[in-house]
C-alpha cells in the first residue's frame, strides 16, 4: 500500500519565554537542542535547567538535523493521516516529531532521517523529519 | 508503616449505564456513591473521608463533598488519570492507618460518550503545560502514544498483531456474560487484525470502548469491616510510580508497573504464583501486554506468547484477567478504567463474579492501572487484595 504524507494544518505551538529562541531559530531553518555545560548531555523537551543533573548551565546548540527513528505510528483515521514519531538525534536526545514527505506505509523504526521545517497555521516553522534517501537501516 | 491489613474494601459499585444523556456528571458521582455505600451496608452519614480525581467537576473534591452534603475530616484529590482510583484505595488505607478517617468514599463518573470526547481527539493544552510547545504541532493523541509503544515492542521482541489480538479475544469471551457490557459479541483474532488500522499497529478492536458511567468504592478500618455483613476483602499491598520521558532518554519497552508492582508485591509478601486473578488496565491491548510483563507475570519481551491461545480466559488459561470484559469490551467510564479494575477484583474475591467467569477459590487478586499516556508520561498503580 501507499499512503503519501500530505501537509496538514499544524497548530501553532505556545511560545514561552524559555523557548522563544528555539522557535526563532526554527524560522531560520535551524534545529536547536539544549545541552548541559555541567554533565554534557542534551535533553528534550527543552527546559532552562538540565533534567539529568539539575544544573542551570544549559545553552542551545545547533543540531546537525540528522537522526534515527526510535518509534513511529501512522495515525490514519483522521482527516489528513500523519506519522507521529520519536526521533533520536545524532546529538543524543530523543524528540517527539512527525515523519513527512514520504510514503507513510514505508516508514520503519531505524530509518535515518533529516530535519525539514513545515509551517504552522500562523507561519511559525515546525521541525519535522523526512527519510534520508538510500540510507534506511 | 505498612498498609497491609489496615483497611478493607467493603463497598463496590459499578454504574450500569453506558450512555447517560439525561444525567449530569455530579448526579452519576452521587448514584455511584449511593450504590457503593448500600453494597457495604453503610450510609452517607458514615463517610468521613472522600477521594476523587480530575473527573470530579468544579473544585473537585470540595464541589462533590458540597453536592453530596458529606461531612468529612479527610480529603484527597490525587489525580493520576485512569490509575487515580487504585491510588485512592492505597491512600485511603494510609489515611485509615494514620487515624485520619474511618470510612473512605472514592467516586468516579463521566459522560465522554454523551459529550462526544474520546482518546481520538487532539489533546487540549492548558496554559503553562511545560511540554505543550513540543507536542501540540505533532498531533499527539492518546492512541498514537500507545501505538508507538506497540511498534517498539514489535521491533524489539517480535511481538505480533495476532498476539495482541488475543487480549481482545479473551476480554470478549468474558464480556459475553456481562449484561451491561457494551461489546458482548465474542471476537476472533481474525476479527481484531481485520478491523481498520487506527494508529499503526493498533486496530479499532485493539482499543477500549468509550462509555458514560462511573463507579465507587468504600474503604474502611478493620473494626468496621468486621461489623458489616459483606465478605472481607483486605488490602495487603500497594505501589505507585510515575514513568515519563526521562529528559529525552526515551525507552518505550517498559512501564511504571515495574516499580509499582515490585513495591506492591514486597508489601503484600506474596509471589506472582499466589495471584489467582488480575484486573489489568486495558485502554488498548498493548497496555495489558506491557503491564503483565512489567508486573512479573512473564519475562520482558515474552508477553506476546504469554497472552496467546486464551491464556487470559477464565476457565481456559493460567491467568484469568478482566472477567467483566474490561475496558476493551465492558466499560471505560470517563475514559478512565481504574475503578472498574478494583470493582471486578472485589467481585472475584467475594465470589460474586458471573458464575461463567468466577475463578474458583479466588483468595488473592491484583489490580493494576496506568493513567496518562504510556509512551509519554504515565502513573502506574498496583493493588493486591486478599479475601479473609
Amino acid at each position: 500500500m501507499t499512503l503519501m504524507a500530505q501537509d496538514r494544518p499544524l497548530p501553532t505551538p505556545p511560545i514561552y519565554p524559555d523557548n522563544a529562541d528555539f522557535w526563532a531559530a526554527a524560522n531560520d531553518g535551524r534545529l536547536m537542542v539544549p545541552k548541559c555545560g555541567a554533565c554534557g548531555k542534551t535533553h528534550w523537551y527543552p527546559r532552562p535547567f538540565c533534567p539529568h543533573c539539575r544544573s542551570d548551565d544549559v545553552s542551545w546548540i545547533e543540531a546537525s538535523g540528522k537522526g534515527t527513528i526510535y518509534s513511529v505510528s501512522a495515525t490514519r483515521r483522521v482527516p489528513v493521516p500523519y506519522a507521529i514519531a520519536y526521533v533520536t538525534l545524532d546529538e543524543g536526545t530523543t524528540m517527539l516529531t512527525n515523519i513527512v514527505d514520504t510514503d507513510l506505509d514505508q516508514v520503519r523504526i531505524g530509518n535515518k532521517v533529516q530535519v525539514v521545517f513545515k509551517p504552522a497555521e500562523d507561519g511559525q516553522k515546525i521541525p519535522m523529519f523526512k527519510p534520508v534517501q538510500g540510507a534506511s537501516a | 508503616m505498612t498498609i497491609k491489613g489496615k483497611a478493607y474494601i467493603v463497598g463496590a459499585y459499578e454504574h450500569p449505564t453506558r450512555k447517560a444523556p439525561d444525567k449530569t456528571v455530579p448526579q452519576l458521582h452521587y448514584e455511584c456513591a449511593r450504590g457503593a455505600l448500600a453494597d457495604a451496608g453503610l450510609t452517607f452519614d458514615d463517610v468521613d473521608g472522600y477521594f476523587s480525581a480530575g473527573d470530579a467537576p468544579g473544585m473537585g473534591g470540595v464541589s462533590m463533598v458540597d453536592y453530596m452534603n458529606l461531612k468529612v475530616r479527610h480529603v484527597d484529590s490525587t489525580e493520576t488519570g485512569g490509575s487515580s482510583y487504585l491510588i485512592h484505595v492505597a491512600h485511603a488505607a494510609e489515611a485509615i492507618a494514620a487515624g485520619r478517617c474511618n470510612v473512605a468514599l472514592i467516586t468516579l463518573a463521566g459522560r465522554p460518550r454523551s459529550e462526544g470526547h474520546s482518546g481520538a481527539a487532539p489533546r487540549v493544552f492548558a496554559p503553562n503545560v511545560p511540554d505543550a510547545p513540543f507536542e501540540a504541532p505533532y498531533g499527539l493523541v492518546t492512541i498514537n502514544s500507545y501505538a508507538m509503544c506497540a511498534a517498539r515492542h514489535m521491533h524489539e521482541f517480535g511481538t505480533t498483531a495476532e498476539q495482541l489480538a488475543w487480549i481482545k479475544v479473551a476480554a470478549s469471551h468474558h464480556a459475553q456474560y456481562n449484561e451491561h457490557a457494551m461489546l458482548r459479541d465474542v471476537v476472533s483474532v481474525e476479527d481484531v487484525v481485520g478491523s481498520p488500522l487506527i494508529a499503526d499497529p493498533l486496530h479499532r478492536l485493539d482499543c477500549c470502548v468509550v462509555s458514560d458511567g462511573g463507579g465507587a468504592l468504600v474503604v474502611v478500618k478493620p473494626e468496621i469491616a468486621r461489623s458489616l455483613k459483606r465478605p472481607l476483602v483486605k488490602v495487603i499491598g500497594a505501589g505507585e510510580h510515575i514513568k515519563a520521558q526521562n529528559g529525552g532518554d526515551i525507552d518505550l519497552t517498559y512501564s511504571a508497573g515495574v516499580r509499582s508492582g515490585q513495591a506492591a508485591f514486597e508489601e503484600a509478601g506474596v509471589s506472582r504464583s499466589d495471584i489467582k486473578y488480575v484486573s489489568i488496565y486495558d485502554s488498548f491491548t498493548i497496555t495489558v501486554l506491557m503491564q503483565l510483563e512489567d508486573l512479573g507475570f512473564c519475562e520482558k519481551g515474552k508477553g506476546g506468547a504469554f497472552v496467546a491461545d486464551g491464556n487470559l480466559i477464565s476457565g481456559v488459561g493460567k491467568l484469568p484477567f478482566n472477567t467483566d470484559g474490561g475496558g476493551l469490551c465492558n466499560n471505560h467510564p470517563m475514559n478512565r478504567g481504574g475503578i472498574t479494575k478494583v470493582i471486578e477484583a472485589v467481585r472475584q474475591l467475594r465470589g460474586e463474579a458471573h458464575p461463567k467467569v468466577q475463578v474458583p477459590n479466588c483468595d488473592i487478586a491484583l489490580a493494576h492501572g496506568t493513567g496518562g499516556l504510556l509512551g509519554h508520561r504515565h502513573a502506574g498503580a498496583t493493588l493486591i487484595m486478599e479475601r479473609e
